[in-house]
């Protein structure tokens, strides 16, 4: 971890981060304070921190996008820089288990990930809390802490992926290479597949008038089902359900005009509790995917064979 | 007095699929002993040694170190022997003694013993006036020295050395052996060489075994192996003439 620490790589994309955060927060902060104006404080204000888009686009998205190289950076060349200069072997010689040397890679990055993300966030409130003048209250806290529990965990899913490139792979340039092309893949191919799928499964055409409700419906869950498949799409559904708490549904539901008038007379904000029910299935399935993917990782390091290269 | 048995191994088999990489190999080692291990490149000796460390898991036969299992007990084994790779790697960006400390805390060596035995070692190895440079500006010889210092942080009583001399100049060739010579001497450690050089072998190793294609040929002193390949008589003799013969026969 000491490592991490003082690599220059590490401090770049730190900065790079703390940078675009700062700026995020300052712009929105400055147009939270236009608007709010003499008008009564909305609730969940300070939330707005973090998920509104101001004029580019939200701390939570850019996370959400830019997070994994976080975690790419942090483990594409952990066990194969060992192995290229041949301090792997000697390693393994000395007294300890060899499940502890992964352990430790992946522990080691988790929680340098952990301290990143935290100290993000506590800049940015400060930030906020100058900029709007509102302090956050206990709920929105919480919000934060979840949202922090699961940032974390979608960067260590990114950071189990890179390690285990570097397990793999003998070079390192192949394997930030391949956890690069992983990264683009699920950024933005799966969406389009997603878009592709849905559109050969259940047509909608692009006037959408005179379509049968139940198509696209389809088209709508087909859709939302195959972009699932993109650990960032759970993480993005995930955290903006989290953050913002006049979100209720992660999916598509139709209403009728009954239900809207009464829908707009009721609009409160959920309870901390009911999102969180609505993103429980997500975080469930971030940490499987997180450890599902350390576990292969582990696997395949305590079977490979220890020659020198 | 009889002295210990420090490795023993009975029908020691290795194989890569169909291809056998060490074959039936019955071996003993006594302590205090230097023991050269020879044989051409890829004949398996890089293998057997990672045998004996519990690196890899041999395909059937049986394995002691120092009385221990490697293969069931590898943490034992790791614990009291030392291992010198081939070409050894640092961490270039740390200086010598951040390395040696890096290596006795992984040995779970308190910090303040360990302190004392980090010099002490690179005294051995004359590399004290080199301390504080980063490891990556080493010449090749300094390198392999400071990997023989590493390996002495844990006090070990048996040391294993894959191609210790390959690649230096005279001059660090001629402090490597000396340096293995003087450990075995003075601090009473059993060194198993792997090796290729054949006249090195032949400056410091009490006994040798030669190993061609996963088969060990010959084992013993050097100059009963002179004797029973070469003829009773011959005064001069040289470990690469006994080599070849029993290369050419192999």
């Amino acid at each position: 971890m000491e490592d991490h620490f003082s690599s220059i790589r590490f401090l770049l994309i730190s900065a790079l981060i703390v940078m675009v955060g700062v700026i995020i927060a300052s712009m929105v902060g400055m147009d939270i304070q236009e608007e709010s104006k003499g008008v009564a404080k909305p609730t969940f204000l300070f939330l707005w921190l973090f998920t509104s888009t101001g004029k580019l686009f939200s701390f939570v998205q850019f996370i959400g996008f830019f997070g994994p190289l976080i975690g790419i950076f942090l483990g594409f060349d952990s066990i194969n820089r060992e192995r290229v200069s041949r301090t792997l072997s000697k390693l393994l010689s000395q007294p300890i288990y060899r499940d502890s040397v992964i352990n430790a890679k992946f522990l080691a990055g988790a929680a340098l990930i952990a301290i990143v993300l935290v100290a993000i966030v506590l800049i940015i409130s400060g930030l906020g809390i100058r900029l709007i003048g509102v302090v956050p209250g206990s709920e929105e806290v919480s919000r934060l802490v979840i949202y922090l529990i699961i940032s974390i965990l979608y960067i260590s899913f990114w950071l189990g992926i890179s390690i285990l490139f570097s397990v793999v792979f003998r070079s390192t340039a192949t394997s930030a290479l391949a956890s690069l092309a992983v990264w683009i893949f699920f950024s933005f191919f799966v969406s389009l597949g997603a878009g592709f799928l849905a559109n050969a499964v259940a047509p909608v055409s692009q006037s959408g008038t005179g379509m049968a409700l139940e198509v696209v419906e389809k088209h709508e869950k087909v859709m939302r089902v195959t972009s699932y498949l993109s650990p960032m799409n759970l993480y993005n559904d995930a955290t903006s359900t989290i953050l913002n708490p006049m979100r209720k549904a992660t999916k598509l539901t139709f209403v009728g005009p009954m239900e809207q008038l009464s829908m707009s007379r009721f609009q409160n904000p959920l309870p901390l509790l009911q999102s969180l029910v609505i993103v429980i299935p997500h975080l469930i399935s971030i940490v499987a995917i997180t450890v599902l993917c350390f576990g292969v990782c582990y696997l395949v390091f305590m079977r490979q064979e220890i020659r020198t290269v | 007095m009889e002295r210990q048995i420090v490795i023993e191994a009975e029908g020691l088999t290795k194989k890569y699929g169909h291809q056998v990489a060490v074959n039936d190999l019955n071996i003993q080692i006594r302590e205090g002993e230097v023991f050269g291990f020879l044989g051409p490149n890829g004949a398996g000796k890089t293998t057997t040694l990672l045998m004996f460390l519990g690196l890899t898991e041999p395909t059937s036969g049986k394995v002691r170190v120092i009385g221990f299992d490697p293969t069931r007990d590898p943490f034992h084994v790791k614990e009291k022997i030392g291992y010198l790779p081939e070409n050894v790697g640092f961490y270039d960006d740390m200086d010598a003694r951040q390395n040696l400390q890096y290596i006795a805390r992984l040995n779970r060596i308190p910090d303040k013993i360990s302190a004392g035995r980090i010099d002490e070692s690179l005294k051995v190895v004359d590399l004290l006036e080199e301390v504080g440079k980063k490891v990556g500006t080493y010449s090749k010889g300094m390198r392999q020295r400071l990997g023989i210092a590493e390996v002495l942080i844990k006090e070990p009583k048996l040391i294993f050395l894959d191609e210790p001399t390959i690649g230096l100049d005279p001059d660090g060739t001629n402090r490597m052996l000396d340096l293995i010579h003087s450990l075995s001497r003075e601090k009473n450690i059993t060194i198993f060489l792997s090796s290729h050089l054949l006249d090195q072998v032949q400056r410091i190793c009490d006994r040798v075994g030669i190993m061609i294609k996963g088969d060990l040929v010959a084992m013993g002193p050097i100059e009963e192996l002179a004797k029973k390949k070469l003829g009773v008589d011959k005064e001069h003799y040289t470990l690469e003439e006994i080599y070849m013969k029993y290369f050419k026969e192999a």
